[in-house]
């Protein structure tokens, strides 16, 4: 069936099987059996449509069920596979290779088996039992007095002259921990098999302890650098369901938040890239540029990582006209330092040698992998939400996607420098014209059962966020999702051929979340 | 490499001076005054994330930029726990990151001090303990300085650190 068929079933909400899900634009739900799991699955990859999450849920008090969320030019389908406690689920890796992973994650989480071929646990090392499903759960497991070491079954190679190389979890630098497993010859790396989930909290299931109202300052912590994504996503599936609708500055300054969240991390990586190529010159340059845009966010603000600043129904505090003025000449003078750094790098011809033709990803590996995001976008993938799918303001500022085919270091890094100098242009643009009115709306609590979504270009990827209401105010579950879950597998890849020496460099040019990614 | 020069030629030296150490961020101690005075003029510190969100590591990053510049103060991140003096830990301490604490700490020669950084590091912050999360840094390993905040700001980071290694710190030895 065509993908367009599929949007038209769910929007037409026949006989209770789906409808629109409030919340990001354009979101339609649809309830199906396995077979049109499969079929969806199918369509979507054959049409050019993306995998954006897989997750569990409970469904009323003995049901589960699965939802895949799926984004096409049409929009975004979720789909609803209501489940028995032993039923499995069909693996949809086939179409989609990134679901591997949250399938496995979703068998840690709630117990729930997808029929694939690769069953190894995923979140869940040693630290509790295999009979234990936090989301299904309610008690917590009894505390072994400490956790069992972790035998995870690593692919093993082997060959003539063929070594291992675990590195981490703990990193060399200050660093998020992971474990990356190298089969290596000499100095190249022949295989890369990533573990990780050394840093899962128990994030989706501490949202049922949280009210709905207070849901986004967890959802803001998911991954501290991708904040303001992250917690407009929550606010925008809350207000979705609650049928509010927050005030046209409001949106404007969150839209503010996200680009300031944007170029600050882009200058961050700009520096970090530099350095592991060598080039301390550059790490020196772009901390100074990143410390001035934080301190004028804190100023405009009032923080500098704006993990308190979106809340269900608007912003938290406002932007003074004095704080505007102050940020707009604080970005237009970064973004002339950041020309000056540009043709530095660009003409640095150690710098040049590192990045060019190292960690490539190349257009069709990335569309078969569903790399997305910035790192999609140097590999030819040309999708940004802010373009594609626009909630408010977006729309009105038609951003400029930036593409580019590469797919090397050099390409990830030349995005960062078009990306940032266009958040730059959309960060005056959102002060030049930031409408009046007030900056925070009311909003009711949504009825038990009700379901909304969001979805945000955060600075790494599309931030998608599924919420449904329980009783009393609370949440009765939240699934985050980091676009880090579709582009780690990729790294895989990137890597290969590539020297060992040459990994912090490719890793970094990809800077995915951990947080994010392990919950 | 004209461009480059007259850059760094341009900008010139922009560190600031540094904060005052804060008594109030200590958690305990035994004298040990002349342990700390050689520490204190030439620190080592080796930064673990035993299961932050990764906004605690964005401000301690920026305590190598040029204007709080902690590599001027004697103190640099090393790679290694066998070369450091300083433990740097946040995050709540994720189950699946326990092991790898502990033995990093273990690992660490004494005597070394260990500062627990962010809400998260000092009493388990938003996430708190669950069937994943240890919780507070205290609750896996011995913690002499917590410095809170969501994220705590650099110089409020530095001052933590300056604090562990200020004149009446102390340094955590086993069997002591």
């Amino acid at each position: 069936m065509a993908v367009q068929q599929w949007f038209d079933l769910a929007a037409e909400g026949q006989s209770g099987r789906g409808g629109i899900i409030p919340g990001a634009p354009q979101a339609v739900g649809l309830t199906v059996t396995h077979d049109d799991w499969r079929e969806v699955a199918g369509d979507m990859a054959a049409h050019g449509g993306r995998l954006l999450a897989l997750w569990a849920s409970r469904d009323g008090a003995d049901g589960h069920l699965v939802r895949a969320a799926f984004i096409a030019d049409a929009g975004v389908l979720v789909l609803r596979l209501p489940l028995t406690e032993s039923e499995t689920y069909p693996g949809i890796e086939e179409w989609f290779p990134s679901a591997n992973r949250m399938q496995r994650a979703v068998r840690d989480l709630s117990g729930l088996h997808a029929v694939a071929v690769d069953t190894r646990p995923w979140l869940r090392h040693a630290a509790w039992p295999d009979s234990f499903h936090p989301l299904i759960q309610d008690d917590a497991p009894p505390s072994p007095a400490l956790p069992a070491v972790d035998n995870y079954a690593f692919v093993p190679v082997e060959g003539d002259g063929v070594h291992e190389i675990p590195v981490g979890p703990v990193h060399a630098g200050i660093i998020e921990p992971g474990h990356f497993r190298f089969s290596v010859v000499g100095e190249k790396v022949l295989r890369l098999e990533e573990h990780l989930g050394y840093v899962h909290k128990g994030i989706e299931r501490r949202f049922a302890e949280f009210p709905m109202h207070e849901g986004h300052r967890l959802a803001a912590r998911v991954s501290g650098d991708s904040a303001v994504a992250y917690s407009w996503a929550y606010a925008q599936a809350l207000e979705g369901m609650a049928s509010a609708h927050p005030p046209r500055r409001a949106n404007w300054l969150r839209a503010l938040g996200l680009e300031l969240e944007r170029l600050a991390n882009h200058l961050g990586d700009l520096g970090a890239l530099g350095n592991d190529a060598g080039f301390a010159f550059g790490l020196a340059q772009f901390s100074r540029l990143k410390e001035q845009l934080l301190r004028a966010t804190e100023e405009a603000l009032g923080q500098r990582y704006l993990m308190d600043f979106i809340v269900p129904g608007g912003t938290r505090v406002d932007l003074s006209s004095a704080g505007s003025a102050s940020l707009m000449q604080s970005v237009e003078s970064i973004m002339a330092e950041v020309g000056t750094l540009r043709a530095i790098y660009d003409e640095h011809a150690g710098l040049r040698d590192r990045f060019v033709g190292a960690g490539i990803v190349t257009p069709s590996l990335a569309a078969k992998l569903g790399l997305t995001g910035l790192a999609g976008r140097a590999s030819g993938q040309d999708f940004d939400l802010r373009c594609d799918l626009p909630c408010e303001p977006f729309g009105d500022l038609a951003p400029r996607k930036i593409v580019r085919s590469e797919g090397d270091v050099a390409a990830r890094v030349a995005v960062r420098f078009d990306e940032a100098a266009e958040s730059t242009r959309l960060i005056k643009q959102l002060l030049w014209h930031l409408p009046a009115g007030l900056h925070l709306t009311a909003l009711a609590t949504p009825s038990e059962g009700a379901l909304g979504v969001g979805l945000i270009e955060g600075w790494r990827g599309p931030v998608f966020l599924a919420l449904e209401a329980g009783g009393g105010g609370m949440i009765r579950r939240c699934h985050p999702h980091d676009p880090s879950w579709q582009n780690w597998p990729v790294i895989e890849h990137a890597i290969i051929d590539n020297i060992v020496p040459d990994f912090p460099l490719i890793n970094k040019s990809f800077n995915l979340s951990y947080s994010g990614h392990d919950l | 490499m004209l461009k480059t020069l007259r850059q760094i030629g341009r900008i010139g030296i922009i560190t600031e001076p540094p904060p005052a150490s804060d008594e109030t961020l200590r958690i305990a101690g035994a004298l040990r005054s002349h342990i700390v005075d050689i520490l204190g003029r030439a620190l080592c510190i080796r930064a673990i994330d035993a299961g932050s969100c990764n906004g605690c590591e964005l401000e301690i990053h920026a305590l190598n930029n040029p204007l709080y510049n902690i590599e001027a103060l004697g103190i640099k991140f090393v790679a290694s726990p066998r070369h450091a003096d300083l433990l740097l830990v946040t995050g709540p301490v994720a189950k699946n990151m326990e092991t790898a604490l502990r033995r990093t700490y273990d690992a660490t020669p004494d005597p070394k001090i260990v500062v627990a950084i962010g809400d998260c590091g000092c009493t388990g912050g938003i996430f708190g303990e669950s069937y994943a999360s240890r919780g507070r840094v205290s609750n896996v390993i011995p913690v002499d300085v917590a410095v809170p905040g969501c994220p705590p700001s650099p110089r409020q980071i530095l001052s933590g650190i300056l604090t562990a290694i200020s004149g009446r710190g102390s340094a955590r030895s086993s069997g002591e």
